[in-house]
């Protein structure tokens, strides 16, 4: 099973501010990060850039406009992620709970976890021939 | 609330056990010792958590508990004569017994290390003195943190059984006195050949069952995979480390793919190429350019995989480069001579250059006493003539092939071939 580890984004995040002192979590997040790969549970992981590089789609009617960001909703937003596969739901639990604090420890925060859909997940949801035509996606 | 703690302990357990029995390994210098040791740990979890609370840093928690079993376990030893000398040249369990805190300053020291503790244990439990089915399960146990009954489970035999060739095993490997180290030199490519076998022995018992009605054990395969990262991670200067990863990779990114929703198995040409998982294909050929960037491109895995990799590029069956295919088989089998290997060459010439052509190569292979009970062979065979129009000699093919066949699922495909015709 796969699970979605995601950072919040901070006023220092979306200012592209990095926090006073950042070795220290630099350095707890490349222990964490190394931690997961040597367990062979690390799939992917990546920060995202600030909103003010990013845009929205809003849908109107029929119409769509683009809005620049930056979003000022900044609970709301997604700083980065970090993608796991571990053998059983209370797995994901225990190595969630090791994730480094990401605004630094000390500072409350929180980090969200999602378990991703399996394409298993959507029979009977969606009709098959449609199901078909979402698996025909080359996703590479 | 009791449920969810001992739910809580299994998951820390699974996570942290290897490297627990690794680290504890290296203290004491048996492996079946440090494995005791390591299971009172857990246990003495089991009594204080649910009663007192989930530990703040459950992993720390448990290493320390384990630790402090070792240096109990080896005071009492060096209390004993015959022991005594045993453990006397080893500085670091000396050291350990003078001051308690000597093997946390050294973990402290050597946090970068971890990886050595885990490639130790893992050589260990793949060494060649122990069966192929011990290593597996020794394996299983020490580097997955499966319990006996999962893996009794997992390979359909009963859980005694198991427990049993885990015992032996550890008992065998401090009859032969094997040394918890990490081979160097020219004995590092044999030993290290042996550990990626053993993981891609389970890959396989779980990606296509032997034995049993299920085509697939896919836990088998996933803890299988799980490996691989994990030793492409402790061991990332091993071409072949990397080449096996890939192979694991790309051939777990159809396990969706390969059954129908009865749990019947789906020829790789019938596969729905949407459902093979594009993150596992990504992640697949990452390895196998890391593998050859690290000059490994003609390793038996990397080669697998670079075949393997051929299927993943192609969006439909038909775009299959089977010339490349047929090409990689005939490196593979220069590398690793083998009736398999050839016969999957015939394939891809089949495919590449007719079936006319892929025939000549399996007529070749008939009369090999090591392919005399091999489905595979009449199974391949039934299929160039079937494309040749020769049905009664096909059928023949298929029928023969459903009687050696060791899985329902697979029997059961066979048969439906020979009907069809």
């Amino acid at each position: 099973m796969r699970f979605m580890i995601i950072v919040k984004a901070t006023p220092d995040s979306e200012a592209g501010r990095f926090p006073p002192n950042p070795e220290p979590l630099f350095q707890a997040m490349a222990t964490y990060h190394e931690e997961l790969a040597r367990a062979g549970a690390l799939l992917d992981a990546s920060g995202l850039q600030p909103s003010s590089k990013g845009w929205r789609v809003q849908y109107e009617g029929d119409r769509r406009t683009i809005v620049d960001g930056p979003f000022t909703e900044t609970k709301e937003l997604i700083a980065g992620y970090t993608l796991i596969q571990t053998r059983t739901r209370d797995e994901a639990l225990e190595w969630s709970r090791r994730f480094p604090n990401p605004v630094g420890e000390g500072v409350a925060c929180h980090i969200e976890v999602r378990q991703l859909f399996e394409l298993e997940d959507f029979d009977g949801i969606v009709q098959e021939d449609t199901k078909k035509r979402f698996e025909k996606i080359d996703l590479q | 609330m009791e449920a969810r703690t001992h739910q809580a302990i299994a998951a820390v357990w699974r996570i942290e056990s290897a490297r627990i029995v690794a680290v504890v390994a290296r203290m004491v210098r048996d492996l079946g010792v440090a494995e005791d040791l390591a299971q009172d740990a857990l246990v003495a979890a089991l009594e204080h958590w649910p009663r007192e609370g989930l530990p703040d840093n459950p992993a720390a928690w448990l290493m320390t508990a384990a630790k402090r079993r070792a240096l109990d376990h080896l005071r009492r030893s060096q209390m004993q004569e015959g022991k005594h000398e045993a453990i006397a040249h080893d500085l670091q369990a000396r050291e350990a017994l003078v001051v308690p805190d000597f093997v946390d300053a050294l973990d402290e020291a050597r946090q970068d290390e971890i990886g050595d503790d885990l490639l130790r244990l893992i050589f260990t439990a793949c060494h060649p003195v122990l069966s192929m089915d011990a290593r597996a399960a020794l394996t299983l146990k020490l580097l997955g943190g499966l319990t006996t009954h999962e893996i009794a489970r997992a390979y359909l035999v009963p859980e005694p059984t198991i427990a049993q060739r885990i015992v032996r095993a550890k008992r065998a490997l401090a009859d032969a006195r094997v040394p918890y180290e990490t081979p160097r030199g020219e004995e590092l490519g044999r030993r290290l050949a042996s550990v990626l076998e053993v993981i891609y022995l389970v890959f396989n018992e779980g990606y296509t069952a032997t034995a049993g009605d299920d085509w697939m054990r896919p836990e088998l395969a996933q803890e299988a995979l799980r490996l691989a990262r994990m030793l492409a991670e402790v061991a990332p200067a091993e071409p072949e480390v990397h080449g096996l990863a890939a192979l694991l990779e790309l051939q777990s990114s159809r396990l969706a793919a390969r059954t129908d929703a009865q749990g019947r198995p789906i020829l790789l040409a019938d596969q729905d190429r949407g459902r093979w998982d594009p993150l596992l294909i990504r992640r697949g050929l990452a390895a196998l350019e890391k593998a050859e960037a690290l000059g490994g491109a003609h390793g038996v895995y990397a080669l697998q995989a670079a075949i393997a990799a051929c299927h993943a590029r192609a969006r439909r069956s038909e775009d299959t480069d089977w010339r490349r295919i047929a090409s990689l088989y005939a490196t593979l089998g220069g590398v690793a001579p083998s009736p398999v290997v050839e016969l999957n060459r015939a394939v891809a010439v089949g495919m590449a250059e007719g079936p006319a052509a892929g025939l000549a190569i399996v007529d070749r292979l008939r009369e090999l006493p090591a392919l005399r009970r091999y489905q595979w062979l009449p199974s391949v065979r039934g299929d160039l003539l079937a494309k040749l129009g020769r049905d009664d000699e096909a059928r023949t093919e298929f029928l023969r092939a459903a009687e050696l066949a060791g899985n329902g699922r697979e029997r059961e495909l066979l048969l439906e071939r020979a009907r069809s015709l």
